[in-house]
């Protein structure tokens, strides 16, 4: 059976071109970057040059890369480095639907005494800037405002909060792990002090990542170590991921448009025609403000888990935001946060497409989706009393 | 990706006697959508009093759909009687287990039976009046005191597994821990009949495996089960316990008093030192 991966949010494939690229320093190029021969110094020199790919993407320059080892270690280090830059402040800001790496991290920090605003997001997923404004105070050390929701898609203006962050001399950082790549970034027009990148969200391999810092951003390393990474993060390179990421960054530079033009049509497709297909859908979230690829879609009546297992049935791969795929008992906490309605929160789907998506297998999940809904509508009690009450 | 077996994925792919009986003899709805599962379940019975025809209709998730479908299949041709001793783990070793966190969804089924039955019988509502405890979803005190009973729970984190109490804003979990404890103080040991000595140290065995050992590990400690000599329990203490000064208190009071309500009341407790 051949798989239809609609959950690139979660994870994407590696390109076939940045496979190639990592190969050889999986083998024959095995030496240190850091030695002195030359033979560690090819692969120096190729680092630099992953260095120099991955700024580019972002309108950075290569000495403000710092390469990690994923998301969560980006978005550590950068909190945990604007908390030791100013000792004296105790508040952080973020909001509500943070991925857990920042979520969680607060929630740590917060059982520690600093002291945590979750911003509120309105039913579109969307922020209040007014009420953002309002809590910023004297003693915030950081925010830490993701650019673009994993679930929803929706995008928040962070430019706009770095502005207004700079102004009162609050460094801001934003987790864009799901952003870079997919929309333009480019850090030359903006006062955001610190970003995220993990590479398995731009079709680059795991356990890589960046953390973005502003050229004279106070930092101090998060993993304390070797002087790699010009001592702003311990520990030997992950030569071929670094090399493969590099890769990953000028593909994605090169498919920007076609992921804004090609890829967004598609999605639109999809959402239209199940729209219009399956009586009692919806679409969660801003539809305007709101990442190329991803659509997050309710189905009235009917629960998450079960969709995505006899979606499974066909090989076609996406996420549900229900209380029964998460292990815990309650829907996900962003679409609680956007408050949509319990009747629609335990039937969401995520959709996230990539550059590899095809028209055909758009096809073919729309083929499919509406006798999976309407299959599972016909065994719960709640669909039965629903079309009697409208017939009444 | 949650485990099921293959009887669940079965069950949930191919459900059985899904719909709604014509003209019921009785018929239930538990759960609600806000929580995330509910069962509807209706039942005719045949001439003999045994029930001919058994429906259900799910809002859940797979595995909820699979235990609605193995309770009508468990239940047909059974009476009301042989019916309302089936229990929630019954349906999920009917489908050759359930993971942890779903086990609420045989709870559900075993509840949404009992509920059809006593809907026939013209509900005799004998029992006390029931009050909420888990506001989050809706669970009364009565069900939470039966899942402990049933399943021999002892954490609120099982107690969530199989009721859903407590699996919201956590703002109920002392109450959960308050109706553990009492339920468990509750529980009297029962006329023994006299133990075998191989019987005996089987079950000193497992009480300190299931009781005992869980809450010296949560300390960092640990006990080992050294011999037993007519009703001396000789044991060594090990981890934290081996030099903690508190640990003679907590083998007399804590280990010795859990060995003689669970096995019998003649047990003494003996440290043996290395």
């Amino acid at each position: 059976m051949k798989t239809i991966y609609l959950d690139n949010n979660a994870t994407t494939q590696v390109a076939p071109e940045v496979l190639e690229a990592m190969l050889p320093y999986f083998s024959d190029l095995y030496g240190n970057p850091s030695s002195m021969h030359s033979f560690g110094g090819q692969v120096a020199k190729k680092i630099r040059e992953a260095r120099e790919q991955t700024a580019a993407l972002i309108g950075a320059t290569p000495d403000e890369i710092i390469f990690t080892s994923c998301g969560t270690e980006s978005d550590n280090a950068a909190v945990r480095a604007a908390l030791a830059a100013h000792p004296d402040r105790r508040h952080i800001v973020t909001s509500r639907v943070e991925h857990p790496a920042i979520k969680s991290l607060c929630a740590h920090l917060s059982r520690q005494g600093y002291r945590v605003t979750e911003l509120p997001v309105d039913k579109d997923g969307l922020l209040d800037m007014n009420h953002y404004e309002r809590s910023l105070s004297p003693d915030t050390a950081i925010v830490s405002l993701m650019w673009a929701n994993n679930e929803s898609g929706a995008l928040f203006p962070v430019e706009k909060a770095a502005e207004l962050a700079r102004k009162r001399g609050i460094l801001f950082h934003t987790d864009a792990v799901q952003a870079v790549g997919k929309i333009p970034i480019n850090m030359n027009t903006n006062v955001i002090d610190m970003l995220s990148i993990s590479g398995h969200k731009l079709h680059a391999p795991k356990g890589i990542g960046v953390l973005y810092v502003r050229r004279g951003t106070k930092f101090s390393p998060f993993l304390i170590g070797g002087h790699q990474e010009k001592e702003r993060r311990g520990g030997t390179e992950n030569t071929p991921s670094i090399i493969g990421l590099g890769k990953a960054c000028e593909l994605a530079a090169r498919n920007m448009e076609a992921e804004n033009t090609r890829v967004k049509q598609l999605r639109d497709k999809l959402e239209g025609k199940l729209l219009e297909l399956i009586p009692n859908s919806r679409v969660n979230g801003s539809r305007s403000y709101r990442l190329p690829n991803t659509t997050n879609m309710s189905f009235e009546f009917v629960e998450g888990e079960g969709i995505l297992l006899l979606m499974n049935e066909y090989g076609i791969c996406a996420s549900s935001g229900s209380a029964c795929t998460s292990g815990s008992l309650q829907p996900s906490h962003v679409l609680r946060a956007m408050g949509v309605p319990f009747t629609m929160a335990h039937g969401s789907i995520r959709f996230s497409l990539s550059i590899y998506t095809t028209e055909e297998e758009i096809n073919f999940v729309i083929d499919k989706m509406p006798a999976i809904i309407e299959r599972l509508r016909s065994m719960s009690p709640y669909w039965i009393s629903e079309k009697a009450c409208a017939t009444q | 990706m949650w485990e099921y077996t293959d009887k669940v994925k079965d069950h949930f792919l191919n459900p059985r006697n899904v719909g709604e009986v014509e003209n019921p003899d009785g018929i239930a709805e538990v759960g609600s959508i806000a929580c995330g599962d509910a069962l509807k379940l209706s039942f005719k019975l045949d001439e003999n009093k045994r029930i001919k025809d058994v429906k259900f209709k799910t809002f859940g998730c797979a595995s909820a759909i699979a235990t609605s479908s193995a309770l009508t299949e468990m239940v047909k041709g059974m009476t009301l009687d042989e019916a309302m001793k089936v229990t929630n783990k019954d349906i999920a070793a009917f489908l050759g287990g359930l993971p942890q966190e779903k086990m609420h969804c045989s709870v559900m089924g075993k509840q949404a039976l009992e509920k059809a039955i006593e809907n026939y019988q013209g509900a005799p509502s004998t029992e006390p009046a029931a009050q909420i405890i888990c506001e989050c979803f809706g669970v009364t005190d009565l069900e939470i005191e039966r899942a402990i009973r049933e399943n021999n729970l002892s954490t609120v984190e099982e107690v969530t597994n199989y009721t859903k109490a407590g699996g919201g804003c956590g703002g109920c979990h002392d109450a959960i821990r308050h109706i553990i404890e009492k339920v468990r103080a509750e529980a009297k040991p029962i006329v023994r009949p006299k133990l075998s000595n191989i019987q005996k140290i089987k079950m000193i065995e497992e009480t300190i495996d299931r009781e005992i050992r869980p809450s010296l590990k949560h300390d960092g400690g640990d006990i080992e089960l050294i011999d037993v000599v007519g009703n001396r329990v000789l044991v060594a203490t090990r981890g934290a316990c081996a030099t903690c000064k508190a640990a003679d208190i907590t083998l007399k009071h804590f280990v010795e008093q859990k060995l003689r309500d669970l096995v019998s009341p003649e047990l003494v407790i003996e440290e043996v030192t290395p």
